[in-house]
């Protein structure tokens, strides 16, 4: 049903987004644009000795795409490149396979209904690949369509 | 055609009408579908279907140069579709019928072939605010290869044309206006008969994208005076990669091929081809021959339903979507203008819409959201994308029900 799709945590996240403003002293930025859906997001990180001291994004989307940014934001605090770059991959996994949701996931495991609608994964994932961007400091424009 | 001779009476019997289609009998996540993307496209007659597996079990064989029964037989069948489109648009002579693969291919084929050749620096093209790309980009293009202008008709906040607006763009330099007949984001009708003899009178030639139009509403290019006119085939109930170009005799006559090859050449040699007649001249090439066998047969079930017919039913079905829809809280209507045909589309507030279309596509009920091909409208109206419900002649009023209801989940899942 539907409802595994927008579980509670997904719902309340996409209407009262966390770490939703543009940060002032961010040393890396990237931007995600999807224009067929029109989801678009700037994030912005705070990177000190190779680990994540902050995160956060402003942008408008859908529930999937908003959602997915919130929590990324929330779960990115503390985290090496590496491991940040490590948590991209098990949410990937998570979205377009059937192994069972790795431990390091955490609340992003609510994403999980994500597999069965095939075509909501570029929303959920857009957040994601903008944040490869950024901390491989590319300056591209990510897209997930 | 049996089905169909037996449902042409005073009535519109859409639950008859219905049983001509096959793929709406199915259930879509356990419930009946109900199929309200047809912008996009349309859904396919048991009739045209048929013809097309006739084709290639009982007649495949390529057109125009066989001698023998099979090549003479899907000639004549490929030919006939000409003379029903020739019908269908009420165009002078056969000749004025180009198959294309779709409106695009019609307007990308005007835009290089008549473009090219009459259009100079300094010159201007005339297009509307309420464009779909395909009636963009190829003018674009076209611009700037020449250095001439694109200029376009602004609208209202109703999606409507403003014509005083458009009477200021008709200046000396003005050589095509082209315009939609009708909005596929919006619904919105043009006046296009009225938009064409401005442009005439200008010393304009007008071309008119009917993608949108062609299903809903007869078309008689002579009437609206029209100097090209283009529609999709798989919008019409036929199949896919198939549609339209109609363009006036002598302007076709004097145009340069479009494409090189087969079938649209009289002699070849090394040193000079001389081009075949029209409509031939457009077409080189094997074509899609079962697609526009297809498309013919399409042609003449709408002909036989009756478009006048098809009109007044849509128009009570819109009429009856858009109270409904109005009702929802928090639902605004994007696309109000007086003159329109049966497209509604909308936003609700702190909902996006590919969460409508997800929740929705879970209760049956397939409906567009996104930009439709329409950038610069949803920019108009300062909203990425929109969910959009549009109507063909076999929706019923249950249907507008159910996507209601379906609303109704929507609202409670992001409640």
């Amino acid at each position: 049903m539907v409802d595994d799709l927008y579980q509670e945590t997904i719902i309340d996240h996409s209407k009262r987004p966390r770490n939703c403003y543009a940060m002032v002293d961010a040393n890396r930025r990237a931007e995600g644009y999807n224009p067929l859906c029109g989801d678009k997001l700037k994030l912005y990180l705070k990177v000190e000795n190779d680990v994540v001291a902050d995160a956060s994004f402003v942008g408008s989307g859908c529930a999937i795409s908003t959602a997915s940014a919130s929590l990324m934001t929330e779960s990115l605090k503390g985290k090496t490149r590496e491991e940040a770059l490590m948590l991209l991959d098990r949410f990937h996994e998570l979205l377009t396979t059937d192994t069972a949701a790795s431990g390091e996931l955490g609340k992003l495991v609510v994403f999980c209904g994500v597999r069965d609608y095939p075509a909501r994964v570029k929303c959920a994932t857009l957040a994601w690949h903008t944040l490869k961007s950024a901390l491989n400091d590319t300056g591209e424009l990510v897209s997930t369509e | 055609m049996k089905t169909l001779d037996s449902v042409i009476s005073a009535e519109f019997d859409v639950e008859r009408l219905r049983e001509d289609f096959p793929i709406l009998k199915q259930k879509i996540y356990g419930k009946p579908l109900v199929y309200l993307d047809n912008a996009a496209t349309a859904q396919k007659p048991r009739a045209v279907i048929d013809s097309v597996v006739k084709f290639y079990k009982e007649d495949c064989a390529n057109i125009h140069r066989g001698v023998h029964e099979l090549s003479q037989r899907s000639t004549a069948e490929y030919e006939k579709a000409r003379v029903r489109s020739q019908r269908f648009l009420n165009a002078r002579s056969r000749g004025e019928i180009i198959f294309v693969r779709g409106a695009t291919e019609g307007i990308n084929l005007v835009a290089a072939s008549w473009g090219r050749k009459n259009v100079k620096q300094g010159d201007e093209i005339i297009i509307s605010a309420l464009e779909h790309h395909s009636n963009i980009v190829p003018w674009q293009i076209l611009c700037e290869e020449k250095g001439a202008k694109l200029r376009v008709i602004p609208m209202n906040d109703r999606g409507e044309l403003l014509l005083e607006e458009y009477e200021k763009l008709l200046g000396p330099r003005a050589r095509m206006v082209a315009i939609g007949h009708v909005s596929n984001a919006l619904g919105t009708i043009n006046p296009v008969r009225q938009m064409i003899e401005m442009a005439h009178r200008s010393g304009a030639l007008a071309l008119v994208d009917g993608a949108q139009a062609a299903p809903h509403q007869k078309i008689d290019v002579q009437a609206l005076g029209a100097d090209f006119y283009t529609f999709s085939g798989h919008k019409v109930f036929g199949p896919t990669g198939t549609g339209v170009l109609y363009g006036r005799a002598e302007l076709l006559d004097a145009m340069p091929p479009y494409q090189g090859g087969g079938d649209m050449i009289r002699t070849v040699t090394f040193e000079k081809t001389t081009y075949n007649d029209v409509p031939h001249k457009f077409e080189a090439g094997t074509p899609h021959i079962a697609g526009g066998i297809g498309l013919g047969v399409a042609l003449d079930y709408v002909m036989r339903v009756g478009l006048d017919k098809i009109a007044a039913y849509e128009h009570e079905l819109l009429a009856y979507a858009t109270s409904v829809l109005s009702d929802v809280p928090g639902l605004r209507i994007i696309g109000t203008a007086r003159e329109k045909a049966a497209v509604v589309s909308f936003v609700m507030e702190g909902i996006h819409p590919h969460d409508i279309g997800t929740v929705l596509d879970r209760q049956g009920i397939a409906v567009r959201t996104g930009h439709h091909c329409a950038q610069p409208v949803m920019d108009w109206f300062h909203i990425p994308a929109t969910t959009r419900a549009s109507l063909a002649f076999y929706n019923t009023t249950a249907e507008i029900d159910a996507l209601a209801a379906g609303i109704q989940k929507v609202r409670e899942v992001f409640a």
